[in-house]
Formats: structure tokens, sequence, C-alpha cells
């Protein structure tokens, strides 16, 4: 059993109680909801006669519906207009704070609450939203709740779950020049498999881990539920502090040095013991593109897609269901795979630093005319930034579509999807089939970087040879 | 579909029905409910579009659309089911549909306490057991009786010695599965818990 880990720290001071069958009852500090998974917690609470406990420890905004082309309200989607009318109208009740459209602060749940300074170490975070662990990366205990869960923060502030055990990745050496945090998470869920974290929370430390900045690491820890793990973290160090100092919701003046004594210690201690250990090397690490229906079917670049034989037993049938779905034959390699659609955003890769890099690799070049390339900035404050870098300009020249902020194609819950069985280079976090709005739509995740490259060459390419040149 | 759907309520000890075999690992709940069902403000309608896609593909032939399956109540998956996004609405479509209890290899976490939240339970058998239930050619006619006092289910000429989470399995059996009360009894601990949490002083409220 994990001890003094930031995860045990952080646990036990948040324990409510001991509930009876050995679950335990857990405060939750900081819950954000959106437009999708609270409805029906709302409705809920209604029909229980319940208030919300404390209004001012939820935070609203709307991602997941809306549209990325024409914002002006009501929208042409009846049903996503529904949608935002109902979260307007329940934050207005009972008196949450809600970050709407136009607002300057709207944009991805994961995106906002870190530029809000509202994400803080040593916090438990919950969010009616898989992708909550994303949090993590400040060294707080994110993850995701289902709706019932957000119904019970809501009325209590607080939920019933098994402690999880503590799996400690740690990242020697560091990334090459053209390998970003996303290879080095795919190839950490390739290698572990998309169902090893289960029961797990993921401490993800080491060299290589230290020297990413903070959005780096909001995209490794992002990831971890692809891996299996609800919770996924980093300790925090003076890269989370500067981050967060004089964000709108920071400690300010004298609680300023408070927090930072209290922050610190909080981190796992050295000699704290985890419930496993596993050691990568960072240096190793290729561009990563996936090539099946699951997040740890990827490959590096110059790799090809494995046969049957050479995965384990286990791994094989859900092997045989992507070379179905995706047409692709194992032997074969990923590289010069054409593709019909790139999309560079989602709470994974849709922050300003993505954008940065995406924009780098696209400067005075053109987006192969055979692609339809669009770039969904992940929030309000990204787009703003990206335009006063003149990175909308880049992008636009480049030939890729300038959107507003949203999920949009990752999840495709707006009008962004993919058609028929088109395949797209995607920034985003799943692969799952049918996961962009198409029954048989196909994806490959891979960073920005990479979607920015393939975009260019119209297929899948090495980003490294274009940065070289 | 079944007749009007009534959510479960209070103790959960026994469920016996037909089984309902689905075979494949890592079944994400994109697959169980795509995103475009999730445009609603309430669950009411989300079993008829349970695995939309998959059964769109397969013409009529998907195991929520063979006849011999339409009364089933309790179905049998394999490893990681329910994995990806957090929608609780992959559940509740389920149950919508008529699904009472699942057997499988392993789930994944946020599914999990979905189906426990909802009054799903979910139980675990090793691979070799699960195979021997999903290749079993009578499976079509096997009627589980589930007893979750002594986490055993029966059929004619089979007992299976299921596995259920302690805390889960107490909740059923007393019926507090259904969260919010029993968070609610705690009241004045949740209020001292306020004194013992340094970030809430340092942001007192969120502004």
């Amino acid at each position: 059993m994990s001890q003094d880990t930031l995860f045990d720290k952080v646990w036990d001071l948040h324990k409510v109680s001991s509930l009876p069958g050995g679950s335990d009852q857990i405060f939750i500090g900081l819950h954000l909801i959106h437009e999708v998974t609270s409805p029906q917690a709302f409705g809920a609470l209604k029909d229980k006669n319940l208030k919300v406990k404390f209004p001012e420890r939820t935070v609203a905004t709307v991602d997941h519906i809306v549209p990325t082309d024409n914002q002006s309200r009501p929208f042409k989607d009846n049903l996503a207009e529904q949608m935002i009318e109902t979260l307007e109208k329940n934050c207005l009740e009972h008196k949450i704070r809600f970050f709407n459209i136009g607002s300057g602060n709207q944009g991805i749940v994961h995106v906002v609450a870190p530029e809000l300074g509202l994400t803080q170490p040593g916090m438990t975070i919950a969010c009616g939203d898989s992708h909550t662990s994303t949090h993590g990366a400040f060294g707080s205990i994110a993850f995701g709740i289902g709706t019932s869960q957000v119904r019970d923060v809501l009325a209590t502030q607080t939920i019933a779950m098994n402690k999880l055990k503590v799996r400690q990745i740690w990242c020697d050496n560091k990334l090459s020049k053209g390998v970003y945090a996303k290879d080095l998470v795919l190839h950490i869920i390739n290698k572990l498999g998309v169902k090893a974290g289960a029961g797990f929370a993921y401490e993800f430390s080491g060299p290589a881990i230290d020297k990413l900045s903070m959005e780096e690491r909001m995209t490794i820890c992002n990831m971890s539920i692809e891996g299996g793990a609800r919770c996924g973290y980093i300790n925090p160090d003076e890269k989370t502090f500067s981050y967060i100092k004089n964000k709108l919701c920071a400690p300010k003046n004298k609680h300023w040095d408070k927090a930072i004594t209290w922050w610190n210690s909080i981190k796992s201690d050295e000699n704290s013991i985890y419930d496993d250990v596993i050691k990568f090397d960072a240096s190793k690490v290729e561009p990563t593109v996936t090539w099946g229906i699951t997040p740890g079917q990827s490959i590096g670049i110059n790799q090809k897609i494995p046969l049957l034989d050479n995965l384990s037993p286990n791994d094989q049938f859900i092997a045989e269901e992507a070379f179905k779905y995706m047409g692709f034959n194992p032997g074969q390699s990923i590289k010069d795979t054409p593709v019909d659609v790139c999309f560079i955003g989602s709470c994974t890769n849709g922050r300003i630093s993505d954008l940065r890099v995406a924009a780098e690799v696209l400067k005075d070049k053109k987006v192969s005319k055979e692609v339809k390339a669009f770039v969904v900035p992940g929030s309000e404050k990204v787009a703003i930034q990206a335009k006063q870098e003149g990175l909308d300009m880049i992008f636009k020249d480049s030939g890729f579509q300038w959107r507003e902020p949203g999920c949009s194609m990752c999840l495709a819950m707006n009008s962004d999807k993919l058609i028929g069985n088109e395949i797209s280079a995607s920034s985003s976090n799943r692969n799952f089939k049918g996961r962009q709005g198409s029954p048989n739509g196909r994806t490959l995740l891979m960073s920005p970087a990479m979607v920015a490259a393939a975009a260019i060459n119209g297929k899948v390419s090495d980003v490294r040879e274009l940065i070289k040149k | 579909m079944k007749s009007k759907f009534t959510p479960p309520i209070g103790k959960i000890t026994q469920i016996n029905g037909k089984c309902i075999s689905l075979i494949g690992n890592d079944i994400d709940t994109d697959r169980i409910i795509p995103a475009r069902f999730l445009k609603c403000v309430n669950f009411d309608l989300l079993g008829e579009s349970v695995f939309e896609d998959d059964r769109e593909t397969l013409k009529g032939r998907h195991p929520f659309d063979l006849e011999e399956n339409k009364n089933a109540t309790i179905l049998i998956v394999n490893s990681n089911f329910g994995c990806g996004s957090s929608r609780e609405h992959a559940p509740q479509a389920l149950m919508r549909w008529g699904i009472k209890a699942i057997i499988g290899e392993s789930f994944a976490d946020i599914f999990y306490s979905n189906c426990i939240a909802i009054g799903i339970p979910c139980f675990t058998l090793s691979k070799k057991s699960i195979q021997e239930v999903q290749n079993n050619k009578d499976n079509k006619f096997l009627f589980l009786e589930i007893d979750l006092k002594n986490s055993l289910a029966r059929s004619k000429d089979l007992t299976l010695n299921l596995e259920i989470k302690e805390s889960s399995r107490k909740m059923f059996l007393s019926g507090e599965w259904d969260a919010t009360s029993t968070l609610l009894e705690n009241e004045d601990f949740i209020e001292n818990k306020l004194d013992d949490l340094p970030y809430l002083e340092f942001n007192s409220t969120i502004t």
C-alpha cells in the first residue's frame, strides 16, 4: 500500500469519513461542470428537493456542444441551444459562477480552470468528464465522475470512492527534438496497455517530466485515463507555482507565501512508498502515431504496424478488430498514409504552446489541397493570445481554418465531424470507433506538430524532417 | 425495447434473468452510446440508441438486435468494458434497454462507479469462466440467478463464484448504493472539513 505520496497526503486530508463497506467519503475542493453531464444532476437535486451545498466551490463553462463556426445565439442546432440554456438556467438558479461564450474565459473546461488559476496543488478536483485527470499536472488529485456523482458533489461537496493504488511512472533523460509530451504519453500507454491503470493513480516523475512545461504536463496527465488511470498527477515545483502566480483566482499577497509553503509540503516524500514503479527512457521515444481503435495501439513513425503474432494474446482480439475497421494491414507502415482531415485542438493539445508548435511547422508552407484542416483553440484566452502573436494568420495563410473555442471534433458533438470513412490526423485523445462523428470514420492520434506535418504533406509524416529543413 | 422502464430502488439482493453475451475487449463508452445521443437533458430515450453504430454496422446481427436476447437482463462482457468517456449515459442506456447486472473479465474505473451509482451490480469472473459462458452453445438459453449475498450465480447446471468489490456488495445489500443520502448523513463532518483544508483560506471564494 502506498505511503507518503502526494496522493496519500491529499486523499487523507480530504477524507471526511469511512463509509460502511470500505469506501471513503472524499471532500471535493473544486467542482467543474459543463453542459453535457450536469443537467440530469440538477434534475436529480430537484427531484430530491436538495440544494447545492457550496455553490462557490463549483464553476461552470460550456464546451462540448458549442459550434466553432458561428456562435451567435440561438445556436442553429436546437438541441445544443437547449443544453446551453439549461446550463445557464441552472447556474443562475443555484448561484454558480458560469464562464459563458464571450466572457473572455469560456473554453474547454480543462483548459479554462488552469488558466483562471482555479486548479491548484493539493486540491481534489472532480468534473463530469474523464479528462479531468488533466488538472493533476498541478499536483492536484483530479478525476472524472459520472452524472450521479456530479449530483452528489452538488448536494454534499463529497463523493464515495475507493482509495486508488499509486503507480509511479518514472521517465529518465529528456525528449529529443521534434518529440513532444503527446508522443511520450502515447508511448507509455502503448507499453502499459489501456487497462493497466484501472484501480491506480499514476504519478509521473523523473527528469524528463521535470523538464516539461506546465502545458506539456497537462497533456501527459490528460491522457492518464486513456491508460485506464482515472487520476494522473505530477508533483508541483517552481514551474507549477510560476504558472499559477497572478492568475485570476490564484492566492494573492500574504496568502501567496502561505500557499507555496503548503504546496511544497504536499509533494511525495523522497522515501515515499508506491504500489508499483515503472521506468521509461524518454530519449528513446519517437514521434508516435496510433494505427488502431484504442489509444494504446500506436507505433513510432518509422515502425511498422505490428503483426498479430507479435502481440500478446490479450491484445490480438482488439488488433484484429482494428485492422478490419481501419483498413490497415499488419506489417504495413503508418508513414505516408494519406489523410483527409487535420484537426488541432482538444483538452489534450489545444493550448497556446500547442498552437505555437504547430504554427512554427506551418509557417510559409501550404496545407495539401487534398486535406481539410482546422484549428480550434482550447479557450477564448488561447484564441486571444494566439491572435496577439499572429498565429491565427500563420494558420490561415497555410490553409487551416481558424475556429472558435470548444471541444469540436475531438468527440464531434457539434457539426465538426468526419464524413464516411475519412481518416483524420488529430491532436485529440481518442481514436475509438466512430469517435469523430462518423460511424466508420478513422482517427490517427498524434502531436499537434505531427498534425501540421500531415496537413502539409497530405499524409502521415515525420515532423522532424520538416523542422530540419 | 421492453416494457416501461422502472429504475431500481432500495436493496438489491437477487437478480434473475437471461444472459446476453457481447464479445470483445476494450469496448468503450462511445460505442455503448455515441456522443450525438448525449445531446439531451434527461436519460429517458437512451435505451433505444444503445450500441447504435455497432448495430447499424452489423445490420440486425448485433447481440442487442437478436430476437433470442430480447428479454435478457444480464450482460456478459470481456475485459476493460466501458473504457473511455465518463458519460453515465452509457450505463443509463444499457439499463434502459433492460440490463440489470453485468458480469465481465474487468471494467474501466469510471464506468464501474457509474454502474454502482445507478444500481447495476458489476461482477468479475476469470477470463476462462467468461469464455466458457460466452462459448456455451446453449448460451442463448442461459438463465442465471445471481445471489448478491453469497456472490454466486447459478443456472440449471452451472455455479459461478462471482467477485464484486466488498464496498459495492454491501451497498447493494443495505440499499445504500444511491449515495446521496449516505453522504448527507455526515453533514457535520463535511462542515468540519472546511477548517482542515488550507487552500480554502487562500481562496475563500472563487471570484
